[in-house]
């Protein structure tokens, strides 16, 4: 049977070796029989290895009555094993100097390894470990719940939290996204360790999975690793949920007192899928609006002319599903209502007149150049991998972006910030000492 | 962006076991130090310059304006305007920004290592030519005072940290904050930053640390070409009176009341700093409170008892003068923050009753040793490592705290907790939070 396995092994296998000129970025692609997608880049100019399992779960994944759920269950995995108690994983991580730690996001959960070459069979056997064997024990559950929940009471202190939670809830109403990957006290309060342990099973499996390693590790000996630690993973059924997302309906206009010296202000909407073929054309545009640290519209008014704050940018956040447009800056609370009115007015201007050709040059030249600053270590280049494979950008979009960012034209983005920027249906947050900074929008 | 102020600094970074890729040590005739080192693994290089000044130099009423400074080194030469400097960077794919500290101020790109030669050019105009416009001056101040409001004003913890470093010293100058009190930041002008431009920023108080896909030879015949023709037009005043910290002889309490969810308790001793022989012990000693979910700390305060959200210890050794070990906490919802202070403190106790066990050191030290290992995948990072050792007198002490790492033994843990952690010689400041 193990013979067999290994045959099946190396004859599915496949191969796609790319060579990126620019990068030199040497990707190794297979699937195994099992589902799991690897991908590898080997590099032994020092002596390290870093992992990035990406799970494809995340609170897309779970009923808003349990939310929270999937970010329980990855904070779980290194909490007990059938082998190994919480402490016992710590140690040993611990003691090799390696970091092992799981995250979810809004539409993935990563399981990350960071370990030196000489301890890697160690590090692999534990990260097989938590992976496949946690046992979610009720006591871990509530020790973790009460974590969480302490955690969430923390971040109140922010006014920065506050402001994007609210923007959320209020752009995505009951879509998932309008809701923390952390899940409420409430919903955290309903979910049982049989959700858990369900969780688990139907979604941590390898077809819902893509391995990304780099460093200083050969095919043949990730492969052996792979056989040796992750050889019985069983395929499961998954199937993904969609949701449906609210229609815009007008302007509207949060405040949320809190005693504060600053307006910690958020003016945006509705964003993008990733998959979004404009999103490319949104890219440059944002870098010219307020993506572009101090070449953006917005940072060269408002900070530089004005005075008035110490950072401000703008971001799509482009996921699965459509994410959002956010303008973000913090002002002192007397301020807030001019620079609500500077940020409303650049994006009126971006949507009725052309951007200038030294812009989009600018913009055209930093997201091109600025690409290899994004894949120059390690770390990066393994979490890179697996977003690429994750959500379908291809195995040659190193090569390829530098061709959708720079086919992309003054009149496009006119088109395109017509198209999905909409001051009528802003929705704007302000978090401040509401009686000094008395918003008149 | 003159984003980023270091105040309490990398503490992870500081060990090396292996040593970096070689470094090659340069020296211009008007005092310029460069080092180098090649890293070709990606097509990209790192410039940095090191001016030996940081809110340490600022005297009373003036504070604030090394950081203030490090802004306006963004806002333009009569060569190139406010910004164009970024833009420029930008244009190249290129990144650029800096940072202030207690004793050093950074301004560092990354580019395409084709394109690096653009770092001299524009660093060495910055060393001798910014305008330091008076408008310019009064917007970035207003700047610089929203930051202010973000970090501290606005944050409990930060403002808590504030109030506990300014408790535990009285008279050196790490007292101020880095950013400047508010009042001093509505009062700098442009003069007194021109009088400090001009006392600090000459090429003998500065170092230039260049990392990447670099030919160093090459590349210092560039550095040379663009320094060596920058004439300082008057020899630099630096004056610099720094009062020595007299050793405290009792413990200190701060209390501070914001509108804040959890209570938090941060208590600081003082400690000598790098090279002192200590300084060692001080790090592992940090490691095995505090490095990982086995340290003590996280044991004990979350795990174990559920007191903490979060809990650590950290020793900020690599400074000019002496600073201090730092150890803290975030009380649970519902948690007495004094249950949780007597907590942190049991451990202190305990590794003075007993030293910690073999396999505790070992593990602190492998964590350091191998923190290192990783961070070299960044040529960011080797860049600064050399800097950070270079400020304290020379790039090559990074050796010798290796050697002295590996030396440390549990009864050195002992011994400096037993010398350096005791009740005299802490401050302690606890945030209690009120409703609005």
């Amino acid at each position: 049977m193990k013979q067999a396995k290994k045959i099946l092994f190396l004859s599915i296998c496949i191969f796609l070796i790319l060579n990126s000129s620019s990068f030199a970025l040497n990707i190794k692609k297979r699937v195994l029989p099992n589902g799991l997608t690897i991908l590898q880049v080997e590099r032994h100019n020092l002596p390290i290895v870093m992992f990035t399992l990406l799970i494809k779960a995340s609170l897309l994944d779970e009923p808003s009555d349990k939310a929270g759920l999937s970010n329980l269950t990855s904070g779980l995995l290194t909490a007990g094993t059938k082998k190994r108690t919480a402490s016992m994983i710590s140690e040993e991580i611990d003691f090799i100097g390696a970091s092992l730690y799981a995250n979810t996001g809004s539409d993935y959960t990563t399981v990350s390894l960071s370990v030196l070459k000489k301890d890697i069979e160690k590090g692999f056997e534990l990260l097989s470990d938590v992976l496949l064997n946690p046992i979610f024990s009720e006591e871990e559950i509530q020790r973790e719940k009460e974590l969480i929940e302490g955690s969430l009471r923390q971040s109140e202190e922010e006014p920065s939290f506050i402001a994007e939670k609210a923007f959320k809830k209020e752009l995505y109403t009951e879509h998932p996204y309008g809701r923390l990957v952390q899940g409420s006290p409430e919903t955290l309060k309903g979910i049982q360790r049989q959700d858990i342990v369900r969780f688990h099973s139907d979604y941590f499996v390898p077809n819902n999975a893509i391995l990304s390693v780099t460093g200083d590790l050969t095919d043949e000996e990730l492969d052996s690793l792979v056989k040796r630690f992750l050889g019985d993973w069983q395929k499961g059924d998954v199937s993904e949920k969609m949701h449906a997302l609210p229609k815009p309906s007008g302007r509207k206009v949060l405040k949320i007192d809190k005693d504060l010296t600053q307006a910690n202000i958020i003016v945006g909407g509705p964003g993008v899928k990733r998959d979004n073929p404009d999103y490319y054309i949104l890219s440059v545009m944002n870098y010219i609006l307020g993506g572009g640290g101090f070449s953006s519209r917005l940072m060269q008014s408002i900070r530089d002319e004005m005075g008035l704050a110490y950072d401000i940018h703008s971001f799509f956040t482009p996921g699965k599903e459509p994410g959002a447009f956010q303008v973000v800056v913090q002002t002192k609370n007397e301020s807030a209502n001019k620079v609500i009115s500077e940020i409303i007015k650049e994006i009126k201007r971006i949507r009725q007149e052309k951007v200038t050709p030294a812009e989009i040059e600018d913009a055209r030249a930093f997201l091109t150049g600025s690409f290899a600053g994004r894949i120059d270590t390690l770390r990066k280049i393994s979490d890179f991998l697996a977003l690429v494979e994750f959500y379908g950008l291809g195995m040659d979009y190193i090569d390829k972006y530098p061709l959708y960012i720079n086919r992309v034209t003054q009149e496009n983005i006119l088109s395109a910030a017509r198209k999905y920027l909409d001051p009528e249906n802003l929705t704007i947050v302000v978090v401040a000492e509401q009686s000094k900074a008395d918003i008149k929008h | 962006m003159r984003k980023f102020i270091l105040a309490f600094l990398l503490l992870i970074l500081i060990i090396p076991s292996l040593s970096l890729g070689e470094i090659r040590e340069y020296k211009l005739s008007n005092g310029l130090k460069v080092l180098m080192v090649e890293d070709h693994k990606a097509p990209l290089a790192v410039f940095q310059i090191w001016y030996r000044v940081g809110s340490r130099n600022e005297s009373s009423g003036k504070t604030g304006m090394s950081h203030l400074l490090e802004h306006m080194a963004f806002k333009g030469t009569p060569k190139y305007g406010s910004k164009a400097l970024s833009k420029m960077v930008q244009r190249l794919g290129g990144t650029d920004n800096a940072f202030t500290t207690k004793d050093y101020t950074v301004y560092f790109q990354r580019l395409p290592s084709n394109r690096i030669e653009l770092s001299v050019e524009l660093e060495s105009d910055r060393m001798h030519a910014l305008l330091l416009e008076e408008k310019e001056t009064l917007a970035e101040r207003s700047v610089v005072i929203e930051e202010r409001r973000l970090r501290y004003e606005d944050d409990p913890q930060g403002m808590l940290y504030e109030e506990v470093i300014a408790t535990s010293f009285r008279v050196h100058p790490y007292r101020t904050p880095i950013i400047g009190w508010m009042s001093d930041l509505e009062g700098i002008e442009r003069q007194d930053l021109y009088d400090y431009y001009k006392s600090y920023y000459s090429p003998d108080n500065a170092v230039v640390i260049i990392s990447g896909d670099i030919n160093p030879d090459e590349m210092f015949k560039k550095v040379s070409e663009g320094f060596s023709s920058k004439i300082m037009p008057e020899p630099p005043r630096r004056k610099t009176n720094i009062s020595k910290e007299p050793s405290q002889k009792g413990e200190r309490i701060v209390y501070l009341k914001r509108q804040a969810e959890l209570p938090f308790v941060l208590t600081v001793y003082h400690t000598p700093s790098f090279p002192d022989e200590d300084a060692y012990s001080l790090e592992v000693l940090a490691g095995v409170l505090s490095g990982g979910k086995s340290s003590r700390l996280y044991k004990s305060l979350i795990y174990e008892k559920k007191l903490a959200l979060s809990a650590s210890a950290s020793y900020d050794g690599l400074n000019k003068d002496p600073y201090l070990f730092f150890i803290e906490a975030v009380a649970l919802p519902g948690r007495d923050i004094e249950e949780v202070k007597q907590a942190l403190f049991k451990e202190i106790e305990e590794i003075k009753a007993n030293p910690p066990s073999d396999f505790e050191v070992q593990k602190a030290k492998n964590q350091i040793e191998s923190s290192f290992i990783m961070g070299q995948d960044s040529i960011f990072f080797q860049a600064q490592l050399i800097g950070m050792f270079e400020m304290l007198g020379d790039w090559r002490l990074m050796d010798k705290y290796l050697d002295g790492i590996k030396k440390v033994t549990p009864e050195d843990l002992q011994r400096v907790a037993k010398k350096y952690l005791h009740e005299d010689n802490r401050t302690t400041g606890i945030l209690l939070p009120e409703g609005k």
